[in-house]
């Protein structure tokens, strides 16, 4: 297996000889390089509107990207090289790749929303298609021909008739292009495709399984010392003492407090976890979290609602026609951890004037104003620099580890790597928060959907934040930003079927009870889970068979077709819901759904067989069929790792995760109280993949997640007649509903 | 500061500590051995796993004290791109890591396991893993990789 793209992350070297810009990489694993060279700055442009920000042409043939969004394991470090070499006619594996580094990169913003590809990704396109017409215009000049008579392919310019070409390197004769990104520039027919739509392997796949791949977890710098944060006793908890003197006896280990962040520091990893232990600290008592089983219901009555109405369309009839079925019905979906596998860590090298952050972030650029902020530096002193870490899903611990170790950096002056614990993680990584979901409506006898009306308590997302809230600043008392993030989550609350009337209303919320904060595919896990569900329960209160019963309500071929492929994959045959039959021990049932996601984005089918345990109320998923459009598709075995893993991550989310706390703190810390899914309960998968190569590319990283509650809960009606509306789907929850039906 | 004689990769190696209870873990990150991973410090999740003796444990959870003596092997050690472990290949060939934190330690799981089972079932797999957390749901692709490892088809 070849490497066709080097790791750039790990040293980088930017110079400019003669006015062109080489870059080069190697994957050293010397800190020592990646100090020195990360020192050394390019005088090029970083406007997301010129050409040059985006891709330079080398002189040995080969072309840099530089890539304000990251890959965070989802395979932009394949998928991106491939719609640019693709674009600009050269080979893919004379594409080097730079991501995330605010001296380096332009800010194409976050890497989140499931947009890498289909924002980031186009506007390189845009920039390979100004950069490949610049070169042919070049050559056409050079040569005395006409632009239409030349090609520009493998690196080179040709002529069309054939002959030698122009290498791109000797065409720009080590100048940059100095253009403007030109939106016009013409793209290449789909059909014309060699590179973009192949299954290319993911460049830091063997790496990884070698074991030198460089996470943040794994990056060092000279000097620097190894912290941990100690938490307080409680979220709202403020310090009182410290008592230094418990951590003498353990070689080099030092506290050092900024106010209420109390950290401690060590020259060896170790000896700073032991001091960590060890170290006696006395906090404030703080009990100002909601009772937790009245969570949900507490939700409508919580002070400072406003309301907003998202959706209004048609009006509900005055009288509803007779035979018509009137329901309604209210979901909850709990807080959530991210729940990395690997702890956040980060490492900051602060100075009087100037700091630079390694930071597994989603949003190196972003980060720079708030970095900048809380440390009183100006912007362009601070430098962010993106090294992986452990999967992210969302805004996790990542930005709060660098706000930690640029903190500590600074008042130990020194460098500082932070590493969390697995119950600083799961205790403090910000939420998915709480949502609660009402839907009524009604559908007439032969299926049209009348009224329907969903209302989502929710909290509110502050317009213009450029982060969350982070916990160091906050502690320090530093100046930060305040207000709330959880991002996008009000969307997909309404159905996408036909109906007389659709309304969806916001019941804004100040805040959550744990610092919210997006969370893979933001709320619409739930919104869809619920409205899903609901759609099942009309279509289970006519008799209706399921997949008819959506079929009916849709017009776009799109949506169309992934529910008429689920279906065929679950060889579905249509018959109504069958209800509990009572004799067996285990019940055995299918369920269905459908999403557009954001409706303007990817189109899911979602199909789900399961066997319920009537004993234990424990749910197997057996089997899950999945088919996805989400039109052009760059990569297709990249499109299946993400639908794979949304799918999977999601079914843990459903059948396990909730976060739990008592009135001070999160008491859900570790693997145990916050248990995932296992390879025990992975169930067979089937995707089919629908290839649209002359449609827009869509993002494929979070629409499958949101199909996967509402299918799985109809799966469990179906085998039981029991209808799950709170998640996670615990075998106590199970049972409850199975005996209260008995 | 007591010495501890351990065998890593095949390579003898002295390493002082004055901690008795130093989790093995960070023996070997000091060694720039970083392909082992911290995920829990608890052995719940298995991102930490090396063989010792032949045997998948937790080195969050084995002192180097206790693997004083021991011959250790980690990802490191099972293979390198010229002489690659067959799970690394056909980790390789399935795409099998997302973010892949967790992928050194299944890949040690899943070499403790070939080494006693030739022909796992998928059924040894799962059950030999299932103290292996992944995130990014990588699980399915884990599977078809250890049975192609063994050289069965998943």
């Amino acid at each position: 297996m070849n490497a066709p793209v080097k790791n750039p992350c790990f040293s980088r070297r930017a110079i400019l000889k003669g006015g062109a810009l080489t870059v080069g990489f190697a994957l050293t694993g010397s800190p020592a390089n990646v100090i020195a060279q990360g020192a050394v700055a390019a005088s090029r442009t970083l406007d997301p509107k010129e050409v040059d920000s985006f891709l330079a042409v080398n002189g040995d043939g080969t072309v840099t990207l530089f890539c304000g969004k990251v890959d965070l394991g989802q395979g932009l470090r394949i998928a991106i090289p491939q719609i640019a070499a693709e674009e600009l006619g050269i080979n893919v594996d004379k594409i080097k790749f730079v991501e995330g580094d605010t001296e380096l990169t332009p800010d194409q913003g976050r890497t989140s929303g499931s947009n890498g590809i289909q924002r980031g990704g186009m506007q390189i396109r845009q920039a390979a298609a100004t950069a490949r017409k610049a070169l042919v215009d070049l050559a056409a000049q050079r040569l005395s021909v006409k632009a239409e008579d030349l090609i520009a392919t493998d690196g080179e310019v040709r002529s069309k008739a054939g002959g030698p070409g122009i290498t791109f390197a000797s065409l720009l004769g080590g100048r940059q292009f100095e253009l403007k990104l030109d939106p016009k520039a013409p793209l290449k027919d789909p059909a014309s495709y060699t590179i973009v739509g192949k299954a290319l392997p993911r460049p830091d796949v063997p790496a990884k399984c070698f074991g030198t791949h460089i996470y943040i977890h794994d990056f060092a710098v000279p000097g620097m010392l190894h912290a941990r944060v100690i938490r307080p006793a409680a979220v709202g908890a403020k310090l009182i003492s410290v008592d230094e003197s418990s951590i003498k006896h353990i070689p080099g280990a030092k506290v050092v407090r900024v106010n209420d962040l109390l950290a401690v520091v060590a020259d060896d990893e170790w000896n700073v976890i032991r001091a960590s232990r060890e170290l006696h600290a006395q906090w404030s008592e703080w009990n100002g979290l909601p009772a937790q089983a009245d969570l949900a219901a507490a939700l409508r009555a919580e002070p400072g609602i406003v309301d907003e109405t998202l959706v209004n369309k048609g009006s509900p009839a005055a009288q509803r026609p007779d035979g018509a079925k009137v329901l309604s019905a209210t979901y909850y979906w709990p807080m959530q951890s991210h729940a990395s596998i690997g702890p956040s860590c980060a490492i900051a090298d602060v100075r009087a004037d100037s700091a630079t952050v390694w930071t597994a972030s989603q949003g190196t650029h972003g980060n720079q104003t708030t970095f900048a902020r809380f440390l009183g530096l100006p912007k362009d002193k601070v430098r962010l620099i993106y090294l992986e870490g452990s999967g992210c899903y969302g805004m996790n611990g990542h930005e709060d580890a660098a706000a930690d170790a640029a903190i500590l950096s600074r008042a130990a002056g020194r460098p500082v790597r932070v590493q969390w614990t697995r119950e600083d993680e799961l205790g403090w990584d910000p939420k998915g928060p709480p949502q609660l979901i009402a839907i009524s409506g009604a559908v007439r006898s032969d299926g049209r959907i009348l009224d329907w009306r969903t209302e989502l308590w929710i909290p509110k997302t502050t317009r213009g934040l450029p982060n969350i809230p982070l916990l160091a600043p906050e502690a320090a008392g530093l100046d930060h930003v305040t207000g709330v993030n959880p991002g996008l989550i009000s969307q997909n609350g309404d159905p996408s079927y036909a109906a007389e009337s659709i309304q969806v209303i916001a019941h804004w919320l100040k805040d959550a009870p744990l610092r919210p904060a997006p969370i893979r595919s933001p709320g619409k896990p739930a919104n869809c889970f619920a409205v899903e569900s609901f759609v099942d329960e009309l279509a289970a209160a006519l008799g209706a068979d399921p997949v008819e019963f959506r079929l009916r309500g849709l017009k776009d071929p799109r949506a169309i077709e992934v529910i008429k492929r689920t279906a065929a994959l679950m060889n579905w045959q249509a018959r109504p819901y069958q209800g509990a039959s009572r004799n067996s021990g285990v019940a055995r049932g299918r369920g269905i759904s459908f999403v557009h996601y954001k409706h303007n984005e990817t189109y899911v089918g979602m199909g789900m067989e399961v066997a319920v345990e009537r004993a234990s109320g424990r749910i197997a998923v057996e089997r899950v069929a999945c088919a996805h459009d989400c039109g052009q598709i760059i990569n297709p075995d990249g499109v299946r790792a993400q639908v794979e893993g949304s799918i999977l991550q999601t079914i843990s989310r459903v059948l396990m995760e909730e976060v739990m706390f008592d009135r001070s703190r999160v008491v859900s810390v570790d693997w145990a109280s916050y248990p995932i899914l296992r390879f025990s309960a992975v169930p067979k998968i089937d995707i089919e993949l629908i290839d649209r190569p002359t449609e827009r590319p869509l993002g494929a990283g979070e629409a499958a997640c949101t199909a996967v509650g509402a299918a799985l809960a109809n799966a469990v009606h179906d085998a039981t007649g029991i209808r799950l509306r709170t998640v996670p789907f615990t075998p106590e929850r199970v049972k409850t509903l199975l005996n209260s039906k008995a | 500061m007591a010495k501890y004689n351990l065998r890593i990769n095949g390579n003898a190696q002295t390493v002082d500590s004055s901690d008795v209870d130093k989790p093995l873990l960070y023996v070997l990150r000091e060694l720039k051995l970083t392909a082992t991973k911290f995920g829990c410090g608890l052995g719940q999740c298995g991102a930490c796993t090396v063989l010792i003796e032949g045997a998948a444990v937790r080195s969050c959870q084995t002192s180097v004290a206790d693997a004083g003596g021991k011959s250790i092997v980690t990802l490191e050690g099972l293979g390198s791109p010229d002489n690659p472990h067959p799970l690394q290949t056909a980790f390789i060939n399935e795409q099998v890591p997302q973010c892949g934190y967790c992928t050194s330690g299944m890949i040690m799981s899943a070499a403790a396991l070939l080494s006693a089972n030739k022909k796992p079932s998928e059924a040894d797999v799962c059950s030999a893993l299932d103290g292996n957390l992944c995130r990014c749901g990588s699980h399915v692709r884990v599977i078809r990789a250890v049975m192609a490892a063994s050289g069965q088809r998943g």
